[in-house]
């Protein structure tokens, strides 16, 4: 076995250049495959992330007529006394917080310049809010019993020449179909790095949006997050009830759980080509090194080496090749996604909807399993992409190979 | 005792439409520590015929029997398996292994047969010394002359204990004196260990130390003289 390998390695050296190409390739390869891979696995993982901290949380509890889409406050579509239920289901051991809230829609307008809105009702002191309060950049957060403030995210300030401080006219859709109108002051200004959300909520304390859209004692959803977000299905089931409907992150998340199996499928399509266009180098350095050793498989042949023997010799050149590039390849994709999980790739605001939110930063995330995964599908369609060239050896007629060379 | 015996042997190779007739009804026999030479102008039929001695290549029609056993039916790996035991080459090119040193091209035939590590370097410096080669041992083809690649060849050839050594213009690409060196040796290991000896080559130099020379023209044995 030994020698198959020694032979294998001067072989491999006998045209340095051209094995260090080789080697290149399928460590490029790797490489790039696995950086891939782990931007694929953090901007998924992001998403969710961003998707259930900021929009839907593990759980939420609406009316049984809520439709999400509309953000109608009146009271048929509200859920009545919210501070009772999100009390009682906050009790429950596997719940890490569950607060209500209230989403109306809105008009937010300074000078003759306007943008639409969601305007948000909250419970400050929740840690639900904790995204908000740690993404203060300027002001300071609300206060429960504030009833002039209004906190508003950075790129909608921005859009509008906004600072703390300033005042800022709401308009509300009310429960009874009316509109309002009503002066605010900002108390703070906040990001969650998701410019697609920040840009169009705007938030008030939650008794000063009850009143203000005329909904008092009244929310749109119980917020809920969980210690682990895998016991949502029997959380959900243990807080049933009449009149009331409970949703899961992943009933909530759909589009986002189909995006992920989508992009699993595309990312096994990119691994397939950028390893089937590898093999070929691969392929062709063996083939090139068979038919410059014509001569010598002659030879071999002759002093009595067998056809699983000659192809023993062409599989040790293809797995030391596999084992340096993979390797090499392995080791920068590993170092390459450590430091973009540490920096992160700045990609700004995609414009992508509420249903699928993504931070402006993309943080790679390289698993266990996508890397061993890869690692080994690599090695094996080296070692694949060698019998061809390896089995061609073995088929040599020694006598042909012996006067193909004369 | 024969270690070759061919009968009624004809090689037809087809290049395309064109046939060409190397061999037509060839019979001869080789009998143990012969130091035979076929001899024959170019495109007689002599490196054929040594090709199906050495069960390269397979006849066209005919049999080939070697050391008792009939080789005709034999396949690529049962051919193999037969002339790594009992058949040694030497080619008219120096055919070292050329990222192998002299040692490791003398031990390779000893690996494929099996031998312990301390078997094959003990043959193996044992030929090497036999070739004039010890110090050279660990030297690569390309660290060799002509006339040392060809003795390690030669070394390479024994290592097994063939009973039939073959050998394709073995002297062709060397000069007098390398040509004249190659062949005292192998006339010496032929004497010594009674290992048999078949030369293809036109070099009268060869011709010389032949005790058996068999001619050959267009195909067919034209003379057959023990000397």
């Amino acid at each position: 076995m030994m020698n198959y390998f020694k032979m294998a390695y001067r072989n491999l050296g006998r045209h340095r250049r051209r094995s260090i190409l080789s080697g290149l390739a399928l460590a490029l390869g790797t490489t790039l495959l696995m950086f891939i891979a782990a931007f694929f696995t953090g901007e998924m993982r992001s998403s969710m992330e961003t998707t259930l901290r900021l929009n839907t949380g593990h759980i939420q509890v609406q009316n049984a007529d809520y439709d999400p889409d509309k953000l109608s406050v009146a009271w048929e579509y509200l859920i009545e006394n919210p501070d009772q239920t999100a009390a009682q289901i906050g009790s429950l051991d596997p719940v890490h917080v569950a607060t209500p809230r209230l989403a109306a829609s809105g008009i937010v307008s300074v000078r003759d310049e306007s943008a639409g809105a969601q305007i948000m009702g909250i419970v400050p002191e929740s840690e639900a809010n904790d995204p908000y309060r740690d993404g203060i950049v300027s002001g300071e957060f609300l206060a429960a019993d504030d009833r002039e403030g209004i906190l508003i995210g950075l790129p909608l300030a921005d859009s509008l020449n906004l600072k703390a401080g300033d005042s800022i006219n709401l308009l509300i859709n009310t429960s009874d179909g009316d509109v309002d109108e009503q002066q605010f002051t900002i108390r703070g200004i906040f990001t969650t790095g998701t410019s697609a959300w920040d840009k169009g909520i705007v938030f008030l304390p939650l008794a000063k949006a009850q009143t203000f859209a005329r909904a008092e004692n009244h929310a749109s959803m119980i917020f809920v997050l969980l210690k682990d977000r895998e016991q949502a299905d029997e959380v959900a089931a243990a807080i049933q009830g009449e009149g009331i409907k409970v949703k899961t992150w992943t009933e909530m998340n759909e589009l986002l759980v189909m995006v992920e199996d989508f992009s699993n499928a595309y990312l096994a399509v990119i691994n397939l080509i950028v390893l089937g266009v590898t093999a070929t180098v691969i392929v062709n350095t063996l083939l090139m090194s068979v038919f410059e050793r014509t001569r010598e498989i002659g030879v071999l042949s002759a002093i009595g080496m067998k056809g699983r023997q000659v192809i023993a010799l062409f599989l040790a050149e293809a797995f030391l090749l596999a084992v340096s590039g993979v390797g090499a390849g392995s080791l920068a994709g590993w170092a390459l996604s450590a430091y973009f999980a540490k920096v992160g790739v700045y990609f700004g605001d995609l414009g992508i909807g509420a249903e699928m939110l993504l931070e402006d930063r993309i943080y790679t995330y390289l698993t266990l399993d996508s890397a061993i995964t890869l690692i080994v599908t690599a090695f094996l369609i080296t070692i694949l992409a060698s019998l061809y060239p390896a089995r061609m050896a073995s088929r040599m007629e020694p006598v042909e190979a012996l006067r193909g060379a004369q | 005792m024969e270690v070759a015996k061919l009968t009624d042997v004809t090689r037809v190779y087809r290049i395309g439409e064109v046939q060409t007739r190397a061999l037509n009804g060839v019979s001869l026999t080789i009998g143990n520590g012969e130091f035979t030479s076929l001899v024959g102008p170019s495109g007689s039929g002599k490196t054929t015929l040594l090709q199906l001695i050495g069960c390269l290549d397979r006849p066209s029609s005919g049999s080939v029997v070697i050391n008792g056993q009939e080789t005709t039916n034999l396949n690529r790996n049962q051919r193999a398996d037969l002339r790594k035991g009992t058949i040694g080459f030497v080619f008219q090119f120096f055919a070292l292994i050329p990222t192998l040193t002299a040692y490791e091209n003398v031990e390779m035939p000893l690996l494929l047969n099996g031998r312990t590590p301390a078997q094959r370097k003990q043959r193996a410096m044992e030929l090497l010394e036999a070739v004039d080669l010890k110090d050279r041992a660990h030297h690569r083809p390309d660290q060799l002359s002509g006339g040392q690649q060809q003795r390690v060849a030669v070394a390479r050839a024994l290592s097994t204990n063939p009973t039939m050594i073959l050998a394709d213009e073995p002297t062709a690409n060397l000069d007098t004196s390398n040509g004249e060196q190659v062949m005292e040796i192998m006339k010496k290991l032929n004497k010594e260990t009674g290992v048999t000896f078949v030369f293809a080559t036109h070099d009268p130099r060869v011709i010389k130390y032949a005790s058996r020379v068999v001619t050959l023209r267009d195909g067919v044995i034209e003379k057959d003289e023990i000397k």
